[in-house]
């Protein structure tokens, strides 16, 4: 049976059809739209939790999506270890979910920012880069009014200890500099994963860098380690 | 009837962006005696409690559960009685 994709839409998602362009399309893999007013996720291999305004970023951004029925089972699913990636608003929503540590402030300056930006990948070992080497650089957009990440010292600590920090801000030669934090996260965090690797959170848009002829295809290679990972299509 | 007032701030180890601009505006227009501007929200919830300790408990859980991130948020809640159709 050929494995399938999910990707979840809350009132307010507006990078749905990115992502599903992104997995069916370009990498040509069976997908589907779950509304997230459904509870039943089997059948489905791999979740995507896509960016947007889920319920306007009223209170504060994924807070109120993070109660929608889907997210039971998105806990369900992800404690026995399925894979989830949350891009942008679907990372907030992990993390008011806790099922990543941290919150999301907004951006130290203010202002939303709307561009492509460098990440560095900070582990090899993971299934979302597990075709790309400690150190390499990607560049991806980024657009988000609320993405300065945000953890205690402790929490830190542990993500450091856990080696969950998969991508953090750089410039393009992969250093960190006073610019390349966009948004004044802590230690420049872009993306983390969780303890068990199997739910990663991240900022930057990689479904929308997967063709030549939008800009970047830099995001394609993390769906090409999932996909090698999980023996998608 | 009670009334929660419960106001949520960012907590006090983290920089608030919003609240140094808005500082850093009221500088410009000379109110130099303003220290510091911390901005937050202001919730106002009904509760139909039996008593106020009650009505206490239900503001409570909704902060937790809901209205403030404790990972970044504080928030202090007072109580009134209140009688809706004096509204």
């Amino acid at each position: 049976m050929s494995k399938k994709i999910g990707v979840i839409i809350f009132p307010g998602s507006n990078c749905d059809h990115d992502a599903y362009h992104a997995m069916k399309s370009v990498m040509g893999a069976e997908t589907e739209f779950l509304w997230h007013k459904e509870s039943d996720l089997s059948g489905i291999d791999l979740l995507l939790i896509p960016g947007g305004f889920s319920y306007g970023d009223y209170l504060r951004s994924g807070a109120i999506a993070r109660f929608s029925p889907i997210m039971n089972a998105v806990v369900d699913f992800a404690k026995k270890g399925g894979p989830v990636m949350g891009i942008c608003n679907g990372f907030q929503i992990l993390l008011e979910a806790g099922l990543l540590p941290g919150a999301m402030l907004h951006n130290e300056k203010l202002r939303f920012i709307c561009k492509d930006v460098h990440v560095r990948v900070e582990r090899s070992d993971s299934i979302f880069t597990s075709r790309l080497s400690k150190g390499d650089v990607l560049r991806l957009p980024v657009s988000h009014g609320e993405g300065n990440y945000f953890i205690d010292d402790a929490g830190l600590d542990s993500l450091k200890q856990n080696d969950q920090v998969l991508f953090r801000y750089t410039d393009a030669e992969g250093k960190i500099t006073e610019d390349s934090n966009i948004n004044g996260s802590v230690d420049s965090i872009a993306g983390i994963v969780n303890r068990q690797g199997n739910v990663l959170g991240m900022m930057p848009h990689p479904e929308r860098a997967m063709e030549k002829t939008l800009g970047s295809e830099d995001g394609k290679v993390l769906f090409e380690s999932l996909f090698s990972e999980l023996q998608i299509a | 009837m009670y009334k929660a007032k419960v106001n949520i701030t960012l907590r006090k180890s983290i920089l608030d962006p919003k609240g140094k601009a808005a500082n850093h505006a009221l500088q410009n227009l000379g109110l130099t005696a303003v220290d510091d501007v911390r901005i937050g929200k202001f919730i106002e919830i009904d509760i139909d409690a039996e008593s106020e300790e009650k009505a206490h408990e239900v503001a409570e859980a909704s902060c937790k559960q809901l209205l403030a991130n404790e990972v970044m948020e504080d928030y202090s809640i007072t109580i009134e009685e209140y009688s809706p159709e004096l509204k």
